[in-house]
């Protein structure tokens, strides 16, 4: 097991520095500098900018002396925001983007998983078809839509919740939860539907059935470890996309966290702060790639026994 | 199986009565406003995330609304008529021949941590916004100061021969090389504010970028408010400064900032009683208006929408095809079914009623002399022109006056006009190398005068941008106005080089600008002005009888 982690993290080295080039040479090529304006930027100040954060040096010397940061895990200097680090603007973000990212992560299985299972049990019924559909409206639903529609019914209508802000108002990570976990909710009412539907075709249920055990226990006890495994397998991606796509939430629900800075960093030019993030969520990606993989091996012995034949 | 569909059932109906629960525990929150009003606290939707507080390096409208409440000029402005206020001055004199200026500072005036606040402060911070390795982008706002500009571009190495002095503790000296008119103004604007010496210096050297000095717990100002806490993308809140020479008379005791990002977000918080201050997205502005909602503010802006034409492209090159261009745009009907929002059709650059200032415009919208002056110039019925490109920045609202004009321009002069949207980025590097034929352009004032429209266009002028160079017009705004004997003189050189300006069209003056906002009830004291700039330290809070408002 331990070599299969190591080979695992050994194999993201050469991919990160993938990622790395490719985003320096992409936004280096993209027109238009970090301290370009409608203003029109004197000479003199565009020497001393560029001087300052190192643009004046041809673009490979720039490239290994931020490489030689990274490695000592320095992000460097946002171009931006003056006086700020790219960690620093990341430490900041990070706490609140992972919290609403937890957050929708229960939403989503919670609704999910009781939808699914719901469907699977009494499959091509109405007791299927109705938690389906819905699915399928939230799968197709994008949070730019939902979050606007629930804050006018609960937050300006109704009045129950609060409609911005994160941890300032008592209820206000509510919206934002729901209106995150919704899309992800719906892919794991699919695949745990599809998962428990085939779990619930096998031998070993089929024995338990004759053994006339009650239906809860077949469900709860034998079918559900099974018929969960293709959503714990999403788990890793899904919670490494809800950090990183958490952008339109956090713009709707005035969230401050790391979404905003990373698209607004793009229109920005702050080059740093771009790789800063990228480099960051293609590390939390592999990370979270690696633990759902291991949560599955846990989860079913047979790909356990194939891991350890096959190293 | 009857237990287990209960069970099924019941786990639902658990997850149902929680969410509910959750629900209705947070029914009874007090709302910003709310609050604020009683607690005199001003919850304002500030936009995006601010830069920098550091006013010899901010740019931007978002900066300069938190910079203002912590820092004062020598004079400020009148929240309505924009006329000087004594600041940190109580009070001035202008020499008989307009150049020299002498400031008397008052004694009782503070910094943030009780430092004494003087007037080689003045002379420190003016020192230090003249280092170029500072970056500063607003440094030519000095430029009317005696050998300022010289300094700046290291021609003079000795800052003794500027034109600022202190004379003694309370009086500061300022020689301008030309008198102009607009001098005073420029001090109310947060590039030429003072900063706490030793607390910059603490955190870095004088001309250092990117140093933490202007951090919670670190800035010391001189304004009405003092920083209490910054959190990255969430919050700039200020209190009441003790300190501050009038802190009797500030009517606040906080002020939040919230950068918002998005405006329709902003707009969303203002409906829900989480900001007294906000914009508005011009799609809403009609219902706002339809429902008589008092807090929807419309007033002009100095700002200018155009459109640069690139006089070097060949079929540009004739300014009868570019004034046939001008004079086909039917901009009354261009603000009132698609701008919208109350914006003012311009037929000039300089926004008319700029300090006096009424631009004489013979552009007028005449198809058919347009029609003429272009078969004149070769393309008789739009004939043999060549298809043409509008460029702008990518958003909905350019894009619908893109195609307004393209439709107008086919109805009217019968030519082919094609739209290309680039990203802000892109778009600002395709113009400023010249490789567009008409790109979509806007001008916000930094202080009010027609100067500050007109030196746009110098044969050298870096926001020119447009390749036309007209040396008669060079020569009125550099050498005539400056050196103009009164006022109305030196309006009627601006109304001359206006004219030029328009008679060649290398841009085509479309709307002034409006600002528009939502403005709570409660909010009092708020002033209107053509430069929508807000005294904080005027404001004050009157809690309404309902504070609801609702479109």
């Amino acid at each position: 097991m331990l070599r299969f982690i190591a080979s695992r993290l050994l194999q993201a080295i050469p991919v990160l520095l993938v990622v790395i080039s490719v985003t320096f040479l992409l936004i280096h090529s993209a027109p238009g500098g970090p301290f370009s304006d409608e203003k029109a930027v004197p000479p003199e100040v565009a020497r001393a900018l560029e001087a300052q954060y190192n643009l004046d040096q041809p673009l490979w010397q720039q490239y290994v002396s931020y490489l030689s940061d990274v490695v000592r895990g320095d992000f460097g200097p946002s171009f931006k925001y003056s006086g700020r680090t790219v960690n620093e603007l990341i430490a900041a973000g990070l706490p609140v983007t992972a919290e609403l990212a937890l957050y929708a992560m229960l939403v989503a299985l919670f609704i999910g998983i009781s939808a699914g299972v719901f469907a699977a049990i009494r499959p091509n019924t109405l007791q299927d078809y109705i938690p389906m559909s819905a699915a399928m409206l939230g799968i197709c639903m994008p949070s730019f839509l939902l979050g606007p529609i629930l804050i006018l019914v609960f937050g300006i209508q109704l009045e129950w919740l609060p409609i911005s802000g994160w941890g300032d108002i008592p209820g206000d990570k509510i919206l934002p939860a729901i209106t995150l976990g919704t899309g992800y909710a719906a892919y794991i009412a699919r695949l745990s539907r599809s998962g428990m539907l085939e779990v619930l075709s096998q031998d070993y249920i089929r024995t338990a059935c004759a053994k006339g055990l009650s239906e809860r226990l077949i469900i709860f006890k034998h079918a559900l470890r099974g018929g969960l495994i293709p959503v714990i397998a999403f788990l890793g991606p899904a919670f490494a996309g809800l950090l990183g796509g958490s952008f339109v939430v956090e713009t709707i629900f005035q969230i401050p966290g790391l979404g905003r800075f990373y698209v607004t960093s793009a229109f920005n030019r702050d080059y740093t702060m771009i790789l800063g993030m990228t480099i960051f969520f293609a590390g939390l990606i592999i990370v979270f790639n690696l633990l759902s993989d291991l949560l599955a091996l846990w989860l079913n012995p047979k790909l356990r026994q194939q891991a350890r034949g096959g190293n | 199986m009857l237990n287990q569909k209960l069970c099924l059932k019941s786990l639902f109906l658990l997850g149902i009565i929680s969410l509910l629960v959750a629900l209705s525990g947070c029914g009874d929150y007090q709302s910003n406003v709310e609050s604020g009003n009683l607690k005199g606290t001003l919850h304002w939707g500030n936009g995006t995330e601010p830069q920098s507080l550091d006013p010899h390096i901010a740019t931007g409208v978002p900066e300069h609304h938190i910079i203002s409440s912590l820092m004062e000029g020598l004079i400020h402005k009148d929240g309505e008529t924009l006329e000087p206020r004594p600041g940190v001055a109580e009070s001035w004199d202008i020499s008989d021949d307009g150049r020299v200026y002498t400031f008397y500072l008052r004694k009782n005036a503070r910094w943030s941590n009780g430092d004494p606040h003087n007037a080689h402060d003045y002379v420190w911070s003016w020192w230090r916004a003249l280092q170029p390795a500072l970056g500063n982008l607003y440094a030519y706002m000095y430029f009317p100061i005696h050998n300022a500009k010289a300094y700046y571009e290291g021609e003079l190495k000795d800052f003794d021969q500027v034109g600022v002095k202190a004379l003694d503790d309370y009086t500061l000296q300022v020689t301008l090389t030309n008198p102009i008119p607009y001098f005073l103004q420029l001090l109310d604007h947060y590039s030429t504010y003072p900063v706490h010496r030793a607390t910059v210096e603490k955190f870095g050297s004088a001309d250092q970028r990117g140093t933490r000095w202007t951090y919670e717990g670190n800035i010391v100002g001189n304004g009405a408010f003092q920083l209490k806490e910054w959190k990255i993308n969430r919050r700039i809140t200020v209190e009441r400064n003790p300190y501050y020479w009038n802190a009797d008379n500030v009517g606040l005791n906080q002020v939040v900032f919230y950068p918002t990002e998005n405006v329709t977000t902003e707009e969303r918080m203002f409906r829900a009683g989480q900001l007294h201050y906000s914009g508005i997205p011009s799609d809403k502005i009609e219902a706002y208006k339809q429902a008589g909602d008092p807090s929807l503010r419309i007033q002009p802006y100095l700002g200018i929408y155009f459109y640069r034409l690139n006089v070097e492209q060949p079929h540009l090159k004739d300014k009868r095809v570019r004034r046939a261009l001008g004079m086909t745009i039917n901009r009354d009907q261009l603000v009132s079914q698609i701008t919208k929002g109350g914006q003012i059709p311009a037929y000039a650059i300089t926004p008319p009623g700029t300090m006096g200032y009424y631009p004489e415009s013979d552009l007028t919208f005449d198809p058919k002399a347009a029609k003429q002056l272009l078969a004149d110039a070769g393309y008789p019925n739009g004939e043999g022109f060549p298809t043409t490109e509008i460029l702008y920045n990518t958003s909905e609202g350019h894009r619908k006056i893109a195609v307004a004009l393209q439709q107008m321009w086919k109805k009217y002069l019968n030519i082919d006009v094609t739209l290309l949207n680039q990203e802000w980025k892109v778009y600002l590097d395709t113009v400023s190398n010249h490789h567009y034929e008409i790109a979509r352009a806007g001008w916000i004032g930094d202080y009010v005068d027609p100067n500050n429209f007109l030196d746009m266009f110098l044969c050298n002028g870096g926001n020119n941008r447009t390749n036309w160079c007209n040396p008669e017009y060079d020569q009125l705004i550099l050498q005539q106005a400056p050196t103009a004997k009164t006022q109305q003189q030196r309006l009627e050189v601006f109304k001359q080089a206006e004219k030029l300006l328009l008679e060649e069209m290398p841009v085509i003056p479309i709307y002034v600008y409006t600002s528009n906002n939502l403005v709570h009830p409660s909010v009092k004291n708020f002033g209107r002005n053509i430069l929508n700039q807000s005294n904080y330290r005027d404001i004050y809070l009157e809690p309404t009888s309902s504070s609801e408002v609702t479109p």
